[in-house]
C-alpha cells in the first residue's frame, strides 16, 4: 500500500506567517502540489504536500522553522455523487479517526482524490490495506 | 576544601560572640557618624554600647529600600571621602538608584567572601573562571572577579552577551567554570546546539555559579544535565556588597550564608514579627565587617527560610534554601499573588515546553504565559498541540489558582535573555 509523505510547519497565527514559509519554497523552486492550514485560535499547523519532500523539510529546518514529516494516504475515490462518502462510509466502519484531510478533483467527472491524515497511520493502514480501495502514489500526485 | 576553615567552621557560640561585638562596634560607628541611624536611634532611646545580647538587635529599626533611595547619594556613608574607593548602585525597577560605598577594606572583604565561595565548590588555583556576569555599576561582575583573583583562578572578564566570543572564549581557553545567570545558561545551551558544539564533549567545564536571578530546581537540574556539569546557586545583592552574601557547599542543600558578616533575621513581612528556622519569612540582614557604608536590619524583600540542623560539610554558617521569590517581583491577578518562579517550575516540569518563557499582563483580571515549543517533539499533529497547551493550562492552574490563557511560541520566537531575563510585561496601568 502506497503512503506519501506531507510537511508540517508549526506557525503563530499572525498575518505574514504563511508567507515566510512560501518564500522559502519559492525561493528555491519548490512546487506546492496541496496545502492546509489546520489551527487552534493561537497557532496552526501548516501542512504541504510539495514535489521535493525532502528539500524542502531540509530547507526549512535550515531556516529555524519548526517542521515534520507526516505519512499520510492518498485515496482515489470517483468524482460523482457519493463518491466522498463510500469512502467516509468505511473510514467510520472502520474506526479510523482522522486528524486532517483535504480533497481535490484530478479529473472532472472522473476522479479525485482525497488527502487522508490519520491520527493513527499504522492503524488506518492495517485496516484499510484490503478494502479495494486505490491509494496514490507520491509521483502520481507530484504530477 | 576551605580558604579560611577557623572562621568558616567556628562554633556557634564563638559566632554569636564574634557577631556581638562586632554589632556593637558597627551600631556605635553608625550611631556616631551617620545622621540617619542617629536620628533613629535617639526616637528609639537605643544605646549601643547597653546591648547585651543578639536578639537586642529586634528593637533596632528596620532599613528599607526607600531608606537607601532616600539617602542617595553619600547620606549612609559612615566615613569620609578619602576612604571610600569604589560605587555601585543597584537600580531598582522605579525611581532613583541606590547608591552602594565601599572602602578598600570592604572590597578585600567582599572578595574574601568571594573566595570562600569558590574554593567551597572545588576551585583551585590552576583552573580558569569565565565571569559572564555585567562589569560596572553592577556588584555581580567586579566583586565576583576580584574574589576569584584572589584565589588565584585565571579570570576572563568575559561580561554578559556576546555569546559567540563566549564560546570561543570557553574553548580556547579551556574554562574550568562560568558564572552566569540562568536565562543566558539556557540560551547560550541553544546557540551551542545550533552550532553542533555538545557542552559535554567539547568544552572544559566542571561548574557554574548562578545567581542574579531567582530560578528553580528544575532549572538546575536542566542547567546541569545539558552542560554536564555542577551548577552552585549564588545569593547577593548589591546592597550587601553583592554576589557571595550566600552560596551552595557541595552538598547542594541550601546556602551558607556568611554570619560572622551578616546578622540574619527572618521576618513576616505582613507583621514584622520573627519567623522560626524552617518557616518562610523575609531575609533581614545587618552588615558586621562593613566600614563605608554599614546598613542594620535591611529588608531585602527576598523570601526564604532557615534549614534546620548541621550541614554535613562541617561549616557551622547556618543555610538559608532556595530563594521562593523576591516580594517586589511578585504581582497580582484575579487578587491571588503570584510569584514569576511558581510559573517557572511549572514549566520546567513539563515535556514539550521550551527554555523561554514570558508572563504578559494587560488586566487585573487576565494574564497570559508565552512559552517555546521544543522543536524535537513537533510531530505535526495539531491535537497534540492543543493536548500540550491544555497541560501547561491546567497544571499552571493547579499551582497558581488563576486560570492563564497560554501561547505556544516557535522556537526563537520570544527575545534571547543575553544577561537578566526580562519574564514579566506588566503592561497594566494601575
Amino acid at each position: 500500500m502506497k503512503t506519501i509523505k506531507q510537511i508540517s510547519v508549526f506557525s503563530e497565527n499572525r498575518p505574514g506567517k504563511l508567507e515566510k514559509v512560501t518564500k522559502v519554497l519559492a525561493d528555491n523552486g519548490i512546487n506546492i502540489r496541496a496545502i492546509t492550514i489546520a489551527s487552534s485560535e493561537k497557532f496552526g499547523v501548516i501542512k504541504f504536500l510539495v514535489d521535493r519532500t525532502q528539500a524542502a523539510l531540509d530547507l526549512l529546518k535550515q531556516q529555524g522553522f519548526t517542521v515534520a514529516q507526516n505519512e499520510i494516504m492518498a485515496i482515489e475515490i470517483s468524482d460523482e455523487p457519493g463518491g466522498l462518502h463510500r469512502l467516509a462510509d468505511l473510514l467510520a466502519r472502520k474506526k479510523v479517526n482522522i486528524e486532517n484531510a483535504s480533497g481535490f478533483v484530478i479529473e472532472a467527472s472522473k476522479k479525485a482524490v482525497i488527502l487522508v491524515e490519520a491520527a493513527d497511520i499504522e492503524q488506518a493502514k492495517s485496516e484499510l490495506q484490503n478494502e479495494g480501495l486505490r491509494f496514490l502514489s507520491e509521483e502520481e500526485i507530484i504530477q | 576544601m576551605f580558604w579560611d576553615k577557623k572562621i568558616e567552621t567556628i562554633s556557634r557560640s564563638g559566632l554569636e560572640r564574634l557577631q556581638l561585638k562586632r554589632l556593637k562596634s558597627t551600631l556605635a560607628g553608625i550611631n556616631k557618624n551617620v545622621p540617619f541611624y542617629k536620628d533613629k536611634l535617639k526616637k528609639l532611646k537605643i544605646k549601643p554600647d547597653k546591648i547585651r545580647n543578639l536578639e537586642e538587635i529586634r528593637n533596632l529599626p528596620f532599613t528599607t529600600r526607600e531608606d537607601l533611595r532616600a539617602n542617595y547619594p553619600y547620606g549612609l556613608l559612615a566615613v569620609s571621602l578619602d576612604h571610600v574607593v569604589r560605587l555601585h548602585t543597584s537600580s531598582g525597577t522605579t525611581g532613583k538608584p541606590k547608591a552602594i560605598l565601599f572602602s578598600r577594606k570592604d572590597i578585600e572583604q567582599a572578595a574574601d567572601l568571594i573566595a570562600r565561595c569558590l574554593v567551597m565548590t572545588g576551585m583551585k588555583k590552576n583552573e580558569v573562571f569565565q565571569n559572564m556576569m555585567s562589569y560596572g555599576m553592577f556588584t555581580g561582575g567586579l566583586v565576583m572577579h576580584y574574589g576569584a583573583e584572589k584565589v588565584g583562578l585565571l579570570v576572563i572578564p568575559a561580561g554578559p552577551g556576546n555569546t559567540d566570543r563566549q564560546i570561543s572564549l570557553m574553548q580556547d581557553f579551556k574554562s574550568n567554570a562560568i558564572h552566569i545567570t540562568p536565562s543566558f545558561a539556557l540560551y547560550l545551551a541553544d546557540v551551542l546546539e545550533k552550532k553542533g558544539v555538545d557542552p559535554r564533549k567539547d568544552l572544559f567545564l566542571k561548574r557554574a555559579y548562578m545567581g542574579a536571578e531567582p530560578y528553580t530546581e528544575a532549572t538546575r537540574n536542566k542547567i546541569e544535565a545539558i552542560y554536564g556539569i555542577d551548577v552552585y546557586n549564588s545569593y547577593g545583592l548589591s546592597e550587601m556588597n553583592g554576589p557571595g552574601v550566600a552560596f551552595e557547599c557541595p552538598e547542594k542543600n541550601g546556602m551558607h550564608i556568611w554570619e560572622d558578616n551578616f546578622l540574619v533575621e527572618l521576618v513576616d513581612p505582613k507583621t514584622n514579627g520573627p519567623v522560626p528556622e524552617g518557616k518562610e519569612g523575609e531575609l533581614v540582614l545587618t552588615t558586621l565587617c562593613r566600614e563605608a557604608m554599614p546598613i542594620i536590619r535591611y529588608r531585602t524583600g527576598d523570601l526564604t527560610s532557615i534549614i534546620p540542623g548541621k550541614c554535613r560539610c562541617g561549616r557551622t554558617h547556618r543555610r538559608v534554601s532556595r530563594m521562593t521569590g523576591r516580594t517586589d517581583d511578585m504581582f497580582i491577578v484575579r487578587g491571588v499573588n503570584i510569584f514569576p518562579q511558581q510559573i517557572e517550575r511549572v514549566l520546567m516540569a513539563i515535556q514539550g515546553v521550551g527554555r523561554n518563557y514570558q508572563i504578559t499582563l494587560d488586566s487585573l483580571d487576565d494574564m497570559t504565559v508565552k512559552v517555546e515549543i521544543r522543536k524535537e517533539l513537533f510531530d505535526g499533529k495539531v491535537d497534540h498541540l492543543v493536548n500540550l497547551q491544555n497541560t501547561i493550562t491546567e497544571k499552571l492552574r493547579d499551582e497558581i489558582m488563576v486560570r492563564p490563557r497560554v501561547e505556544l511560541l516557535e522556537p526563537g520566537a520570544l527575545p534571547p535573555s543575553e544577561g537578566k531575563a526580562k519574564r514579566v510585561l506588566d503592561n497594566r496601568t494601575l
